[in-house]
């Protein structure tokens, strides 16, 4: 059973691909690394998943899921730190698909934010309003919001970055977790030892597709040097693609 | 004699009018102010004050000085720029607050030619600019008021949710959620309305005033926005009682009476706020062990 399904996709910025031609699925509960240079597409594919961008061409497939019922943790989120507004009740926005706009939030909500709270380690900084945050207690309070989410499918776009060891191996730890629980994760990162360790599966990504499959025949030497060639500038004379739409 | 200076006053209907419409605007226009602060959109407030205007002359064109014509006339254009200008900055490159000051710009002109061109008295273009000269109010201005003030309040609490998760992570909001854009829409009509309540309560140049000061103040005395809007109701309502007040006593218009002491605790709350007040800035007293 597939999750998501790629086909021939293309995804970029004003005709210009920021992901070129990938086709391919992800099976229901798999846990998929993306591995790349900067600008090699992997922001660009996550938002392409969660819906925020449209495709230039070929299709995502969700499984008849709506794009909203994927929990999505963008690189840089645009939280406006100074707002007035607590560790609780940004952890309880994950009800959202749940309660929407006015559903109440009842005692057993409670408990599970409470949870959720704890599982992150922040127990104890509910009240502390989000500008007081560390990098990592933010990044603690964004995966809580997560675990909320309770969604099937979740993407991770470079959780790690300017994290410490100890807030990463707490919060890989939630993402083993969620792996357990069959849901299907996907995550940008950096560190290849950390994906060596965790990842079952990897898709190595410099803009095409340079190899999709299990993590130890993926991060071969001769890959990663491959994906490190990539060229980054978009070329602003560049003819239109040749390859057409497979039907 | 004290009692006589804070009671006389509301012996009169027209001012007992005055205070009770602005017990409805601070309702209303507190928590509207600190959402306008809090998505950095006070001054995009303070110039959709004079969107409104062409309405409003428009209304006073066809039916002279009607509440009922004035308000529709300034829904009309409040709702037509605020619509405008959110479509011209998604259709185009231009950013919203570039093209809300093109349109405003255009409206503003547009109002006053109106109302130099139909021909006003002196002491009709005061109460239109400021408020009513020693805060006397009719009937009619009272209903709408408080008729707006109900509406808004009953659909802020509506799309209060979005509207918070807007403000603090729209990227979040849109990854799960289609209501982004109806609640911001939603917040600009409830914009335009109470922008009209203070056109009526305090005049055209002013009105905006107990919108945006009060959420100044509030913001210097908490990190809690529930509690924020609290204050800002609070604020908005000693600032619209003291000044009822002053232009009773003085005979001044209620506009600049109102602004001038919600400005007199926003000097306060800026020095003595425990939310980064200056003094407080000054002397922060020692740190602590832990």
């Amino acid at each position: 059973m597939s999750e998501l399904r790629f086909h021939n996709l293309t995804l970029g910025y004003e005709r210009h691909p920021a992901v070129h031609h990938l086709s391919g699925t992800v099976a229901s509960g798999a846990m998929v690394a993306v591995v790349g240079p900067n600008g090699a597409g992997k922001s660009t594919l996550f938002r392409g998943v969660v819906g925020a961008i449209k495709p230039l061409a070929g299709s995502i497939e969700r499984d008849g899921r709506d794009a909203h019922e994927i929990a999505y943790l963008p690189q840089v989120a645009d939280i406006d730190r100074t707002f007035p507004i607590n560790v609780y009740d940004m952890v309880a926005m994950g009800l959202w698909r749940s309660k929407g706009p006015l559903g109440g939030i009842a005692g057993t909500d409670r408990h599970g934010i409470e949870e959720a709270i704890a599982a992150v380690g922040l127990t104890g900084f509910e009240e502390r309003s989000i500008g007081t945050l560390s990098g990592g207690q933010m990044q603690r309070m964004l995966f809580a919001r997560l675990l909320i989410q309770d969604a099937r499918i979740i993407v991770l776009d470079e959780p790690f970055t300017a994290i410490d060891q100890r807030t990463t191996a707490d919060l890989m730890n939630l993402v083993q977790r969620w792996h357990s629980e069959r849901r299907t994760v996907l995550a940008a990162l950096h560190d290849i030892n950390l994906v060596k360790a965790n990842f079952p599966d990897t898709l190595l990504l410099a803009r095409e597709p340079v190899a999709w499959g299990a993590t130890v025949d993926v991060l071969t030497p001769e890959n990663l040097n491959k994906a490190r060639l990539m060229c980054e500038a978009f070329d602003d004379s560049a003819e239109a693609c040749a390859i057409r739409e497979v039907a | 004699m004290l009692s006589q200076f804070l009671f006389e006053p509301f012996g009169d209907t027209s001012v007992r009018h005055s205070l009770a419409a602005i017990v409805a605007l601070a309702f209303s226009a507190g928590p509207i102010g600190v959402f306008l602060m809090l998505r950095r959109m006070s001054l995009v407030g303070d110039a959709m004050s004079h969107a409104i205007l062409p309405g409003v002359a428009i209304g006073f064109l066809v039916a002279g000085l009607n509440v009922f014509a004035m308000t529709l006339g300034g829904l009309v254009a409040g709702l037509v720029i605020a619509l405008l200008a959110g479509a011209v900055s998604r259709a185009t490159t231009l950013q919203e607050d570039a093209s809300l000051a093109v349109l405003l710009l255009l409206s503003l002109a547009l109002g006053v030619v109106i109302v130099t061109l139909h021909g006003i008295d002196i002491e009709q273009l005061m109460t239109f600019l400021f408020g009513e000269t020693a805060a006397k109010m009719n009937t009619d201005k009272l209903l709408v008021i408080s008729g707006n003030a109900t509406i808004s309040l009953v659909a802020l609490a509506l799309i209060y949710r979005p509207l918070v998760l807007g403000c603090v992570d729209p990227g979040f909001l849109r990854s799960v959620s289609h209501s982004d854009g109806i609640a911001h829409l939603t917040f600009l009509a409830l914009l335009v309305l109470n922008l009209i309540n203070g056109f009526h309560a305090l005049g055209t140049l002013l009105g905006v005033g107990i919108i945006i000061i009060p959420a100044g103040i509030a913001r210097f005395w908490t990190r809690d926005i529930s509690m924020m809007i609290v204050l800002a109701i609070g604020g908005a309502l000693i600032s619209g009682w003291a000044g009822i007040l002053f232009a009773f006593h003085a005979g001044i218009p209620s506009g600049p009476a109102v602004t001038l002491i919600a400005g007199l605790l926003y000097i306060g709350s800026v020095l003595f706020g425990r939310v980064g007040g200056l003094v407080w800035r000054v002397f922060p007293g020692r740190h602590l062990e832990a």
